[in-house]
């Protein structure tokens, strides 16, 4: 059976102007504990790949240019 | 693919599984108690920032700090709080070595609370002595745990998911299999000694908000613990008695009354009023709170509007920062303001998780569990309201026990076909070009959790439950990942599934209510001392079948008077006091 798209609002935003991921930084990517984030091979630079957010914010606190900011996900907003 | 490669093979003395709380305690303690023995930490996530307090904790909820309470009166509270069924040994290893935890914590970095001479400034939250030490600075606990685990030099493996221990022909614990993450690498690690430390099983009920993540455990503690502990052959304890926690409606974190509390907020109704004497999180507290939410003059809020603004910007601070931090930003994307508003409460899913309650693996007061060789420590072990400082504690009891027992023993000799066997099903969802997506089977399992088993319990809805998970179970194997990240989370659709099945049974298998909400028994509303006033051990029996038997009650070391007995069972403020 085909597997669908179901879109949904990710709950993690990266400024690709701030983050350094493409100098090798991977801070918010090893400190999520869901594992959720991932380098966008486009651009170099961290995004979030799975929908699976448990906003426990790590990732936005440990950032060293303050690059990632969580939004607390829709569903729960 | 199929055939161990040599280098996936390890070998150990010591392995500790997880890496939040209990397990960087164990690691630590039974490397430093034996620096010559090889101790491999194994994390799912990145022990900087993993388990239940990977954004740190607002403060310890059990401290037997002298001059406040004694090891004796601990074991009292947790006896009474817990209904009676409790092995004290346990419960008084831990209160023995509370106040020393504390102090080493202290001379770690980690800041308590202290007045102005200097001591410990210890609040009462629980129903009869005073516990509760509030961390001020208590974000920075992990990175504290972090930096003696690196000084210790243990050897860490970050996203590594365990998912079987392996058992010796002599039944000895000989190892764990685990999976890479972000590989599917599969590791076979031989050891001595395991200490499961892998939290609680966080992911059985779905939160109201219908969101799979939206828990109030970290997602990661999904119960895969207590899956593994079950299929290696190991006892788990009182299983039917869930924890429920009283947390901010649609959001995962308490308000919290245990921070609030002691500068004078507390659980109200919508009008206003007090209901309830005590804020300590026990099944009776639960039950008031469940029967106000459900009532007339539901839903419940916690309350701070009275207080001082200073006094409020002092509990935010708190709140904020530690824990749960993005409290704040919860609060502030609905406009909501503590001095205003009374912040409305909800119930949230079913779990198990002793750290709260008193469902786990059985462990004694050396954290041992039913099977040689192996340990169990934090939230999934068996020591009822043990919460962080019990999970260093025992952590740290397991740690030195392990250590001992792991420079006596040979590595036991683990089954090839058993390892063959897991690497088949670990490795099966890749192989499927289509099939179920692991997160609708979650949501599936999770959704008939809260239809079925959450309280109250009725024993026709748990048997209609136990045929929808069969028929699941049936689904497994035709799960799919299309990644390594995906195949994480079909594996541990495996736990989740595994632990319902366990809250089924168990909750079946006792004919008595106990505990308040949490063993809420409609077609049994009482509790019966004569038949139940005794332990639920559930075990895979020798037809590898979920059975469940009863255990006395060792006899208490600490007496309760007849009087205190059932203290927690008055906590309903009468309505016209």
């Amino acid at each position: 059976m085909p597997i669908a798209n179901n879109p949904s609002e990710m709950p993690v935003k990266i400024d690709a102007e701030k983050c350094i991921a493409d100098k090798g930084c991977t801070v918010c990517i090893d400190v999520c504990p869901l594992d959720v984030l991932r380098i966008n091979p486009a651009n170099g630079k961290a995004h979030m790949r799975y929908d699976e957010c448990w906003y426990c914010l790590p990732c936005a606190i440990d950032c060293p240019t303050k690059a990632v900011t969580v939004a607390i996900p829709y569903l729960l907003r | 693919m199929q055939m161990a490669e040599p280098d996936n093979l390890f070998e150990t003395d010591v392995l500790v599984i997880g890496g939040g709380t209990a397990g960087p305690l164990a690691a630590y303690k039974a490397k430093t108690a034996n620096p010559a023995l090889n101790v491999l930490l194994l994390e799912k996530a990145n022990v900087k920032r993993s388990g239940a307090i990977a954004i740190g904790m607002d403060g310890l909820n059990n401290a037997v700090v002298p001059g406040f309470a004694t090891p004796e009166q601990y074991v009292r509270e947790i006896t009474i709080a817990n209904d009676g069924i409790v092995d004290q040994k346990p419960i008084l290893a831990y209160a023995e070595r509370s106040f020393d935890m504390i102090r080493e914590l202290d001379d770690w970095g980690v800041k308590f609370l202290k007045d102005e001479n200097g001591d410990y400034d210890v609040k009462k939250v629980h129903h009869l002595g005073a516990y509760v030490l509030p961390m001020p600075n208590g974000a920075n606990v992990k990175k504290i745990l972090y930096r003696r685990l690196r000084q210790a030099q243990t050897l860490i493996s970050n996203r590594f998911m365990a998912t079987r221990l392996l058992r010796g022909a002599d039944g000895r614990i000989a190892g764990a299999i685990a999976v890479n993450s972000r590989t599917a690498e599969i590791l076979v690690i031989r050891a001595k000694a395991v200490i499961l430390a892998m939290g609680a099983a966080g992911r059985l009920g779905l939160p109201a908000s219908g969101y799979l993540w939206g828990g109030y455990e970290n997602p990661t503690n999904c119960g895969d613990g207590y899956a593994m502990a079950y299929h290696a052959g190991a006892e788990l304890s009182n299983l039917e008695c869930y924890q429920i926690n009283p947390l901010i409606k649609d959001y995962n974190g308490p308000a919290c009354a245990y921070v609030g509390g002691p500068f004078g907020a507390y659980t109200a109704n919508s009008e206003g009023a007090r209901f309830i004497e005590c804020d300590y999180w026990s099944g009776q507290m639960m039950m008031e709170f469940y029967r106000e939410l459900h009532g007339g003059k539901g839903p419940v809020f916690l309350k701070f509007n009275h207080l001082a603004s200073e006094t409020v910007a002092e509990i935010e601070n708190i709140l904020h920062h530690v824990e749960r931090p993005s409290r704040g930003l919860f609060h502030a994307g609905r406009g909501a303001d503590y001095r205003r508003d009374m912040v409305e409460m909800h119930i949230s899913e079913i779990g198990f998780c002793a750290g709260h309650s008193a469902s786990g693996v059985f462990v004694d007061e050396h954290a041992r569990t039913t099977v040689e060789g192996l340990y169990a420590a934090g939230d999934m072990a068996s020591v009822p309201h043990n919460y962080m400082l019990g999970a260093f504690v025992n952590g740290a009891i397991a740690g030195e026990d392990a250590a001992r027992f792991a420079a006596s023993a040979p590595l036991a000799e683990y089954d090839a076909g058993q390892v063959e066997a897991e690497r088949l099903r670990v490795r099966a969802p890749l192989s499927n070009d289509d099939g179920l997506p692991p997160n609708q089977v979650e949501y599936k399992i999770r959704r008939f959790v809260n239809d079925y088993l959450q309280p109250p319990k009725v024993t026709r809805k748990y048997e209609i439950a136990q045929q929808r998970f069969a028929e699941i179970r049936a689904d497994l194997p035709r799960m799919m990942a299309r990644d390594p990240h995906e195949l994480m989370r079909a594996l541990e659709v495996y736990s989740i599934l595994d632990c319902a099945d366990m809250a089924a049974a168990a909750s079946l298998f006792r004919t008595e209510s106990r505990w308040g909400l949490y063993h809420y028994r409609m077609d049994y509303p009482e509790p019966n001392d004569a038949d139940w006033f005794c332990h639920l051990q559930l075990f895979k029996d020798e037809n590898s079948r979920m059975a469940c038997r009863k255990r006395p009650i060792e006899p208490y070391i600490v007496p309760i008077d007849a009087t205190e007995k059932d203290a927690y069972h008055r906590l309903r403020i009468p309505a016209h006091a």
